[in-house]
């Protein structure tokens, strides 16, 4: 079971215990990580679910397809790390993750 | 200000809208008690995925839930599933459920959705002749398509195409019965329309346009066939009735509210009744970026008024009105709408339909951007969606040509 760790725009650290599978969307929305709304539920059709992912992690992920970083371009404020949480899919080689919420997102 | 955040509040209906209002309540700092009755006993889920995913096996319940039931408890909401209100007492403030409970409130939220439309033909009761809103209809369908057979869809809307679109994945021979000259016909531009025609034939669906259905035949109580007003008989073991919804409603007339297709709304969910407000499917609420009041069946909508009364009863500043929009998967093919085109408008297409990638966009006479339909093109939603929140003027030449860069067709 992966471990995510969300931090919020505020500090704020929360650590869920992922499901198999799961993306780092459904996640944190799942267990209420607030700071995460993916109104589409993981469609990548909103960019709601907006994350920068800690750079140390970044490499360690498959790079996102052109529909997703096309909707990052329409994120508000997209970083060099940012992601789509839905985007990301857990595996075991993924425990530890650390991801941090937008201050728009809140 | 001078709201009290330690009212009671009662929220009828547990889907995307009033589980969502629960929720961001608790975030926004109501201290009162919350309830959310549910008629479903099921946790919260989410909907969009059941004429999609789930058809085809590829979700379970939970990838579709909207929280674990423990977030519920953490946030201090008396989530009650399975509990069907029968009754609104609007002199003594409480609601009435099947067993004949009252549970009073001070703010109650009607969150009641809507349900499938029937189809006026005789014998629609047959065994085997299923509609889909809930996770119930999702597995009985599902195991339907599970097995050989022919299923005919009666409309040839987003739900009728999207079930359309698994059912061949399953690898069942489809037919779409339309009363319409074009699929999505109330819906989207004969543009979309007629890419989609093609799409689902291509795929191997049977489409019957501006074909009306005159009855649906059985034998031995079960769906054997479809006939058509023109004399065709269709045989089918499944018919899905996809033909619109129609608001919930029913307890809202009973207790004396204004309704009109839907439960009279302001911009910030209000009823009427100063203590009843009414979000989601169920509501009929001001479109600020059209004029005048629709009935708006989709996520955003039931996110953005959970939003909007949220933030009403704690007396917090009024969210900024959403663009509406909404999205359909089939097969492969992303669909992404935004805004409600209206009448006065011109259309613009962008991108070339026969490859797959195009937008359409709804301009007014103004130049303005009122609407966008943009098939596996992404770009042109966000920015089109911006477009309308911002009323921003294009140049129409410059939007029609793909060599000109999106941002450069803004005037």
């Amino acid at each position: 079971m992966p471990k995510v760790i969300y931090v919020s725009a505020t500090g704020l650290h929360t650590v869920i215990e992922a499901g198999a599978g799961d993306s780092v969307m459904e996640a944190a929305v799942r267990n209420g990580v607030p700071g995460i709304d993916a109104e589409c539920g993981g469609a990548c059709a909103c960019a709601t679910c907006h994350v920068m992912v800690s750079t140390d992690w970044l490499s360690r992920l498959p790079p996102a397809a052109e529909a997703e970083r096309t909707m990052l371009e329409f994120a508000v404020d997209p970083q060099p790390n940012s992601r789509l949480a839905c985007q990301i899919r857990l595996t075991a080689e993924l425990d530890g993750l650390v991801v941090h919420t937008p201050v728009s997102q809140r | 200000m001078g709201q009290n955040v330690n009212r009671n509040v009662v929220i009828v209906g547990a889907g995307h809208a009033g589980a969502s209002a629960a929720l961001q309540l608790r975030q926004n700092g109501w201290q009162g008690a919350i309830t959310l009755l549910g008629a479903e006993g099921e946790l919260p889920y989410q909907r969009p995925p059941l004429s999609k995913a789930w058809l085809k096996g590829a979700v379970s319940f939970d990838g579709v839930v909207l929280r674990k039931a423990e977030v519920y408890q953490q946030q201090g909401i008396a989530l009650r599933c399975g509990c069907r209100v029968v009754a609104l007492d609007r002199g003594a403030k409480v609601v009435v459920l099947s067993d004949g409970a009252r549970v009073p409130y001070d703010v109650l939220i009607l969150a009641t959705g809507s349900r499938p439309r029937d189809l006026p033909v005789p014998d629609a009761g047959l065994d085997g002749v299923v509609t889909l809103r809930t996770v119930a209809d999702a597995d009985g369908l599902r195991s339907r398509l599970g097995s050989t057979g022919r299923l005919v869809v009666i409309g040839g809307g987003y739900i009728g195409l999207e079930v359309a679109s698994a059912a061949r994945a399953l690898g069942r021979d489809v037919v779409v019965v339309e009363r319409e000259a074009r699929l999505l016909a109330r819906v989207a531009s004969p543009e979309v329309s007629d890419f989609y025609a093609a799409l689902h034939a291509a795929r191997g669906v049977d489409l019957r346009l501006s074909a009306a259905v005159e009855a649906i035949g059985g034998r031995d109580g079960r769906v054997t066939e479809v006939m058509l007003t023109d004399g065709t008989a269709i045989p089918a073991d499944t018919v899905l009735v996809g033909v619109g919804a129609i608001p919930e409603s029913a307890l809202a007339e009973a207790a004396g509210l204004a309704c009109q297709d839907g439960i009279r709304v302001s911009s910030t969910c209000g009823t009427d009744d100063p203590d009843i407000y009414a979000i989601g499917d169920v509501s009929r609420r001001p479109l600020p970026f059209n004029g005048g009041a629709g009935r708006l069946e989709s996520v955003q909508n039931a996110l953005e008024q959970a939003r909007q009364v949220a933030a009403s009863l704690c007396g917090l500043p009024a969210p900024a009105p959403e663009v509406p929009w909404f999205w359909s998967d089939q097969y492969e093919v992303k669909l992404q709408l935004a805004g409600l085109p209206g009448s006065e408008v011109h259309r613009v297409m962008r991108g070339v339909s026969a490859e797959g990638r195009f937008a359409v966009f709804h301009i007014g006479t103004d130049d303005t951007v009122r609407a966008v339909e943009a098939v596996n093109m992404p770009a042109e939603f966000m920015t089109g969606r911006q477009w309308i929140a911002q009323r921003r003027a294009v140049s129409p030449a410059r939007l029609a040509d793909v060599a000109v860069g999106l941002k450069d067709a803004a005037v």
